[in-house]
């Protein structure tokens, strides 16, 4: 503890020698729980640099962050997927204009409990499990597939103003938000760790980093996209092979909050810091060379989105989708 | 000098008569406006519950809502029928019931037959003081402690169960029910156990047959404000219950009562004003009607079994 203090003390000298004096001031984000690892890190170590700085990190769900966000009661949105046309909008008639900023890959994982005999799971079973059409009728593990267990099928997900639900839904069903709805559904992804990790019958789908913590408790299925089982991991996000369940992740800056120093220096810290936090907390950091991009996108301000349109499990990289040129 | 004295004199009685008289009046109103604030309140309530179900109802069969077997209103297939919120509610709340009621009542004879006057000083704080813990706190007490335990004996017991909430709900009410009824058991007068004495009966015999159907209206009252009780409580099974609306009467299924359902959904952002919104006071006014059923119930047994001595 001491010589961290000590090394935090060094640092900030360091920092203030550099005559980048530390920035005081209040930084408020909320949305996605899949980026609240991410965020949180960044955010502690921000406020190491900078002692008179304050994050503040909240859990609301990428919508439930969007809806802050352009109501302009939030400086920056963590969100698991681009923002929507509909989100957009509502951005642009509220006048709120952002920066778009992807910060990391995530590897969408499918948990079972580690007393389930599975190993991998199909993507059009998947859709048959999650399905508007199994609500009420699919209640059973050997409904799927007849091989599996003559077993209760119990389902744990994201709740549907999470952006973890949309990505899972759009990629999986075909269609954002088109789930069946007879399932423990919840915001916060702890829970849903809680909920599989207690029941053998259980299966759930969060963002890597919850497995990656609770990885003694939990099993992850690999995904079966018609070529063959593929597990999540940092190798198979980068080559492209775990789809269609891989996705970057994001976090949105208010134009307008980029004019208070401690945002600004705060979005340029954690473009900075991203490539070892991210690793830190378990997701997959963009190439050092996507990460220059996205900083030279923050310093222009350049500003609306270009993943809106993206539909999720294309397997587009990020540096493929920054090129196009972005709208509000 | 001297009238002059004598007038103000006059004046200041007047005016300290006055100024007694509308001090009492002042505190009258204020003593009325408190009583009446709660009335006004609670009407307020029912006035916002029953408006936004008008409208919620305008959308939704009524018919529906009391019939169907799912309750999925956020999703692509919404269904609003409030039979898995009300399964969960009653299975959980008769659960908790099976612990509170034996237990509060049993505690009650002791405290109030058995125990010495020592004793009873020392212990019915204590138990009350189970009701001072917070909810939340007994919430994560079902999910990590009770739960695991009884998973040692079900192996198949899901994580998230009606059973442990239910079990820990009803500790959580033991001292509801056990303080008012202790004080009903006490307040039979003397003379009715003397007189049981004096038969022959012994102490058991005097509790369970003279005291206990003396104090029943009592009795009855404090089961019925630990069914409230039951039936209200939020936090323990929005942790425990694990939030997924199952029709269901199985208390080894995971499931959502109508008061997880509101916390769910107020956790969430929902745009005001949808009908997803609006579910909310569906939801609010089918608990409100629940417990006002109950209490009306209670209302009827203590006026139908009061013994006046």
């Amino acid at each position: 503890m001491k010589t961290k203090l000590i090394l935090a003390s060094l640092f900030v000298t360091l920092i203030a020698l550099k005559s980048y004096a530390g920035v005081t001031g209040l930084v408020t984000v909320d949305g996605s729980s899949t980026v609240f690892p991410i965020t949180e890190a960044v955010a502690e170590e921000f406020q190491i640099a900078n002692r008179g700085a304050k994050v503040t990190v909240g859990i609301s769900g990428t919508g439930g962050g969007f809806k802050k966000f352009c109501r302009g009661e939030i400086d920056i949105s963590d969100a698991s997927r681009p923002i929507k046309a509909e989100e957009m909008q509502i951005c642009k008639d509220a006048g709120i204009q952002y920066v778009e900023l992807p910060v990391a890959y995530d590897a969408l994982t499918i948990v079972v409990n580690p007393k389930n005999p599975l190993s991998s799971i199909k993507v059009e079973e998947l859709k048959k499990m999650w399905q508007p059409e199994a609500q009420g009728v699919v209640t059973k593990w050997n409904q799927i597939n007849p091989s599996w267990p003559n077993q209760n099928l119990k389902l744990y997900g994201a709740g549907s103003d999470s952006g973890t639900f949309e990505y899972f839904t759009e990629a999986t069903v075909g269609k954002a938000k088109s789930s069946r709805g007879d399932y423990t559904a919840s915001e916060d992804d702890n829970v849903v760790v809680q909920g599989v990790a207690t029941d053998v019958n259980g299966l759930g789908y969060f963002g890597y980093a919850y497995y990656a913590e609770n990885q003694g408790k939990l099993k992850a299925l690999a995904i079966d996209n018609g070529k063959g089982p593929v597990a999540p991991s940092k190798e198979t996000v980068e080559n492209g092979t775990y789809t269609p369940l891989s996705r970057p992740i994001f976090i949105y800056v208010n134009k307008k909050s980029l004019e208070k120093p401690q945002v600004k220096a705060f979005a340029q810290f954690y473009l900075a810091q991203a490539a070892s936090l991210v690793a830190q907390v378990k997701y997959v950091p963009l190439p050092a060379g996507t990460y220059q991009l996205v900083a030279e996108r923050l310093n222009k301000q350049v500003l609306g989105t270009s993943f809106a349109d993206v539909h999720a499990g294309s397997g587009l990289k990020v540096e493929q989708v920054l090129a196009k040129s972005p709208k509000l | 000098m001297g009238p002059l004295f004598f007038v103000c004199r006059g004046s200041q009685k007047m005016s300290k008569r006055f100024f007694r008289q509308s001090k009492e009046k002042l505190i009258e109103a204020i003593l009325l406006l408190a009583a009446s604030s709660s009335i006004f309140i609670t009407m307020g309530i029912v006035g916002i519950l029953v408006y936004e179900s008008v409208q919620f109802f305008r959308e939704v069969s009524f018919f529906d809502f009391i019939t169907d077997t799912q309750w999925t209103p956020l999703f692509e297939n919404p269904h609003y029928g409030i039979l898995p919120l009300l399964s969960g509610t009653l299975t959980t709340t008769f659960v908790a019931l099976c612990v509170a009621i034996p237990l509060g009542t049993i505690a009650a004879i002791f405290l109030s037959e058995y125990a010495s006057h020592r004793l009873r000083e020392i212990v019915k704080p204590l138990l009350e003081l189970l009701s001072a813990v917070p909810t939340v706190v007994y919430g994560y007490f079902a999910l990590l402690f009770v739960t695991p335990l009884l998973q040692k004996i079900f192996p198949d017991l899901p994580g998230f169960n009606m059973l442990s909430a239910g079990l820990v709900i009803g500790i959580m009410i033991i001292p509801y029910v056990s303080s008012v009824s202790e004080d009903a058991i006490h307040s039979v007068p003397m003379y009715l156990r003397e007189g049981s004495y004096a038969m022959g009966a012994t102490k058991m015999q005097t509790a369970l047959k003279v005291v206990m159907p003396s104090a029943i209206s009592g009795i009855a009252a404090a089961y019925i404000l630990g069914i409230s009780r039951a039936v209200g409580e939020t936090m323990v099974v929005a942790i425990a219950a694990g939030m997924q609306p199952n029709f269901t009467f199985n208390p080894t299924q995971p499931a959502e009562t109508i008061t997880a359902y509101i916390v769910q959904v107020s956790l969430g952002d929902l745009p005001h004003g949808g009908l997803g919104y609006r579910t909310i006071f569906a939801a609010g006014l089918s608990l409100l009607s629940m417990t006002l059923v109950f209490n009306i119930i209670g209302h009827w047994l203590r006026k139908k079994y009061r013994e006046v001595y």
